[in-house]
């Protein structure tokens, strides 16, 4: 998108390519063309330039792609980080 | 069936300028529930929405002049993006209000037309399964809902992507502040009350001043210059700015600072500036919550590394001086 790219070789994007059946939702509901389909399975053609949204992931009928989906923001995490430590109730946006 | 306006009068603009700065941002939510824009039949699409004023107002004036049914989901005022994370924009809510609209006696075709973004909230395998409407993601900009229509209902790849302009940043970073002041306000006041306790009035101003100017920059400049800074890392592009500032401060106060205070400022500043714009990566849509955890795990302990140390050497600046 536009040249904006974010760290690589860090997404938990995984894809079961034997699950797949092609239907092509993932390239549907992909906001940066992380996926192709080719020979009838959906490839991951862009992995780096996922953002883990988990559209792909949930609009899968098969269940052939995980990804750990989140909200990216700092404040988000620091607020989960210290809910998991059950230091604050952590309420942000 | 209540009907809408597709045409946004001054009060439309206003509410925005507001919502833009934080003013009264939930005072518009529309009521949840299935609208008439134009004169829609049952052969007329199904387009689905949240109910924030802003993404509403997009819809309904990119629908200017079409037949079209919208449907808006409660998504409690918050945008499509933002609510399909939270599940508000979701599976449950989109079924629950197919339902309750009856849409299924309103129109004969079963197909909803849902915004790109709003996938990360609905499966729409789900959707068919629980109230047989199929779901046709459409684009990802509003904007270009009527291309889409035009185009026999097919989104081409140019509606598929995501654009990220300086305006776009822009428009974000009002609310940006407006988020930031309480904290802002709280930290320039001890900065400013310590640094004039410790070296008179004059010296806690520009500790006041420095601080503020950090934190803008990061919030402001980082945001807007985010295609020109260097490196992928959001941290990285927000001490780079801060280090602008850095030298900037150095040089309006005339430069006569001590080499430890002067270090002091090179160290925290641009920790300021970098952790105010690592924040940012919440406005983006193209950074990876992954990322972001490793940006923060190995920069957050650099910051604070960085302020600490700063600190003590603005400490042990005054002992020498004193």
């Amino acid at each position: 998108m536009d040249g904006f790219r974010y760290l690589n070789n860090v997404v938990t994007l995984a894809l079961d390519q034997p699950t797949c059946t092609g239907c092509g939702r993932c390239v549907e509901v992909c906001p940066h063309q992380v996926f192709i389909i080719a020979r009838g399975k959906a490839v991951l053609a862009d992995r780096d330039a996922c953002m883990e949204c988990g559209a792909c992931a949930l609009n899968c009928p098969v269940k052939a792609i995980t990804v750990d989906a989140g909200v990216g923001c700092a404040i988000g995490i620091i607020s989960e980080w210290l809910r998991e430590r059950k230091l604050s109730k952590g309420r942000y946006c | 069936m209540p009907c809408i306006s597709s045409k946004l009068v001054y009060a439309d603009h206003l509410g925005t300028c507001k919502a833009r700065w934080g003013i009264g941002r939930m005072n518009y939510i529309v009521p949840p529930g299935l609208y008439a824009c134009g004169a829609p039949d049952s052969g007329s699409p199904v387009v689905v929405t949240a109910n924030y004023k802003m993404t509403y107002d997009a819809v309904r004036q990119a629908l200017a002049g079409r037949n079209v049914w919208v449907l808006v989901l409660e998504t409690f005022g918050i945008n499509v993006w933002c609510a399909a994370g939270k599940g508000t924009f979701g599976t449950e809510e989109l079924v629950r209000r197919v339902t309750s609209s009856e849409l299924a006696k309103v129109v004969t075709h079963r197909r909803l037309v849902l915004p790109i973004l709003g996938a990360p909230g609905v499966a729409a395998h789900e959707v068919t399964r629980r109230c047989g409407f199929t779901v046709s993601y459409a684009t990802i900009h509003a904007v270009d809902l009527p291309k889409y229509l035009d185009n026999g209902m097919v989104t081409t790849p140019a509606m598929r992507a995501l654009r990220f302009s300086w305006y776009d940043r822009l428009v974000l970073i009002p609310v940006e502040v407006v988020l930031e002041l309480k904290s802002l306000a709280v930290i320039s006041a001890v900065v400013l009350l310590a640094c004039a306790a410790a070296g008179g009035l004059p010296v806690g101003m520009a500790a006041f001043v420095a601080y503020v100017g950090a934190a803008l920059s990061g919030i402001v400049l980082g945001p807007l210059l985010l295609p020109w800074l260097p490196g992928k890392s959001f941290a990285l592009k927000g001490a780079v700015v801060g280090l602008l500032w850095t030298c900037c401060f150095l040089l309006l106060t005339g430069g006569h600072w001590t080499p430890l205070a002067t270090t002091a400022a090179f160290l925290i500043l641009p920790s300021v500036s970098a952790y105010h714009t690592l924040n940012f990566t919440g406005c983006t849509t193209f950074t990876s919550r992954s990322g972001v955890r490793k940006e923060m795990r190995f920069g957050l302990p650099v910051m604070g590394i960085s302020i600490v140390t700063g600190t003590l050497l603005l400490v042990l600046s005054r002992f020498i001086q004193g």
